[in-house]
């Protein structure tokens, strides 16, 4: 569904910094898999996910995206297909909008954004349905302007948001890692849920191995580029934390962290 | 007394039409996060636009339109400058105001055989014909006219802007100006959103300065000077004073920010100060609203010097 063939990035070119992240990288992700990418600071994760968004450009290589070949695709035009949810809370909601005129701006990604009225009371329901689900009470805050929710709450929306219109992948770049570990938890449940839900071929990056061990159908721990470990199927079922931490703990000492 | 109510009436004629220009900069400065200095060139050329055709006998309500037309065409430019060029918001006014200068030079001289003014006192204009011209003149007559079409204009526009900003357009230029990222998200180019929002801000302007120029009966390129200092201010006064004004929409405070910028400057020049000092007075009434404005100011100057996104192009590796 998604193929990286032969990637290759590398920042500061014809500086001291120069710095070769990517040296012919390949990454090859199935429909429906869920794929957790956990790795050191410096490893690429993020990297990986601009590339595959057309954040950044490769400076060769190929990104395939179903049968199109997307390497040049412009970022918006990518979104199309994708949904993301980004690290920062702020990103993935419009602070200035209320919670329900943001809904009714995501429902209509994808079609005209004409002259015409954006709020309609009769989709009220819906989205009340999809709040709901999260359990957060927002489903009874919907003229609540987005940039008054907590962390938690707005990536929650951000997450629905993101979901909401019909599309073939879903990038989770970090989207816990700003959140306190209550929350981090409670987000996760409800991506795992909207996740199996909708089966969406998801890419998530994590810092945290717990949700990389328990949630997803495949591991993919980077470093310095590579993908030094790529676990999927029964192995992933079994796969416990212990069994990733030591190979874990020696590139982050490696790194320097 | 009636100096006080003539004084009086002089603030509500001109604020009302410089509301014009303040709404335009509202969108632009305040929804967009876009501070857009072309207006000293734009609000002219709706100016001396609406002086050549008035004085070649194109019918003044047409004038506005073309002017806000005209308008639109310019900020158009700007933005274009702006996303496809990747030049900072400070810039992309300096070079649209400069090139504006010898436009609106070109129009007026084209128009007038040579000129450097387009005079219509004599001609009709949107305050002496139908409708304005039912109201009797001996009841209030001339300053009553100004007022009420000024009225009815600013109405119209804001409750227009109100009704855009609620449509699916409307919200995607709130959201582009707000995140431009969650613009991205949806699919849609933000760079598209922006040249809009900054075609209509110049429209809003261009028209302002075709409605004074009708009130005045004259027009030429000075026109323009400090219309950005006076946007600015009038936005900033009112977003500032009446925020905690929880049901009023933003339109209508930069209307009462318009209102009451002209309030100080009409009081000033009225306690004695020549009219030569009319730019500094402006100058210093811009200052104020900046100081009283506390996180204007930030909004201000990150939003003239904020970098263009490039496409696919991100330096910092992670």
């Amino acid at each position: 569904m998604l193929e990286l063939n032969n990637v290759c990035k590398v920042f500061n070119a014809g500086t001291v910094d120069e710095n070769r992240l990517f040296d012919n990288f390949s990454l090859s992700v199935s429909e429906g898999e869920f794929i957790s990418v956990i790795g050191s600071n410096g490893s690429g994760k993020t990297t990986l996910l601009n590339i595959i968004c057309g954040t950044m450009r490769p400076d060769s290589g190929k990104v395939l995206f179903g049968s199109a070949d997307i390497t040049y695709a412009p970022e918006y035009k990518r979104a199309r297909r994708i949904g993301r949810v980004l690290q920062d809370p702020k990103m993935g909601t419009c602070g200035s909008l209320s919670i329900l005129e943001n809904m009714a701006l995501a429902e209509n990604k994808n079609k005209r954004y004409s002259l015409g009225r954006a709020v309609n009371k009769q989709r009220e329901e819906y989205f009340k349905s999809l709040l709901e689900s999260c359990g957060m009470g927002l489903e009874n805050r919907l003229g609540v302007l987005a940039g008054s929710l907590s962390g938690g709450q707005r990536q929650a929306l951000a997450l629905i948001i993101a979901t909401m219109t019909d599309i073939d992948l879903l990038i989770l770049d970090e989207h816990t890692a700003a959140l306190d570990p209550k929350s981090s938890e409670t987000l996760m449940e409800i991506t795992q849920r909207v996740v199996t839900e909708k089966k969406l071929t998801t890419l998530m990056v994590t810092h945290n191995l717990r949700f990389a061990v328990d949630y997803g159908t495949r591991l993919v721990m980077m470093h310095s580029g590579e993908a030094v470990m790529d676990i999927s199927g029964d192995k992933k079922r079994e796969l416990h934390i212990e069994d990733i931490l030591g190979k874990f703990n020696e590139i982050s000492i490696e790194c320097g962290n | 007394m009636n100096f006080i109510v003539n004084i009086l009436i002089g603030i509500v004629e001109e604020g009302l039409m410089y509301a014009l220009l303040a709404m335009g900069m509202y969108i632009t400065y305040s929804i967009l996060d876009f501070p857009d200095l072309s207006v000293d060139g734009t609000f002219p050329l709706g100016a001396v636009l609406t002086g050549v055709l008035i004085l070649h006998g194109v019918n003044p309500w047409l004038c506005l339109l073309i002017s806000f037309a005209a308008g639109m065409l310019a900020g158009t430019l700007t933005g274009l400058m702006n996303v496809k060029l990747k030049i900072i918001p400070l810039l992309c006014g300096i070079i649209m105001y400069t090139a504006m200068l010898s436009v609106n030079l070109v129009i007026i001289r084209t128009g007038t055989n040579g000129g450097a003014i387009a005079s219509f006192f004599t001609k009709k204009t949107v305050f002496n014909s139908v409708p304005a011209s039912v109201i009797p003149e001996r009841i209030g007559g001339f300053y009553l006219r100004t007022v009420i079409i000024s009225l009815i204009l600013v109405i119209v526009c804001k409750v227009l802007v109100d009704l855009y900003l609620k449509t699916k357009n409307g919200l995607l230029l709130r959201a582009t100006g707000d995140n431009e990222k969650y613009a991205v998200m949806l699919g849609k180019d933000p760079g598209s959103m922006k040249i809009f929002g900054l075609a209509l801000g110049n429209g809003f302007a261009a028209l302002a300065g075709s409605v004074i120029a009708q009130n005045k009966g004259s027009a030429d390129q000075q026109m323009g000077i400090g219309m950005v200092v006076l946007g600015l201010a009038s936005v900033i006064i009112g977003l500032s004073i009446f925020k905690r004004v929880k049901l009023l929409k933003g339109t209508t405070m930069v209307i009462l920010g318009s209102l009451i910028y002209k309030a100080s400057y009409q009081i000033v020049l009225e306690l004695g100060l020549p009219t030569e000092w009319n730019n500094f007075i402006k100058a210093v009434i811009f200052l104020i609203a900046l100081v009283i404005g506390g996180d204007q100011i930030h909004k201000l100057v990150r939003g003239l010097l904020k970098r263009p996104r490039k496409e696919g192009e991100n330096v910092r590796a992670e």
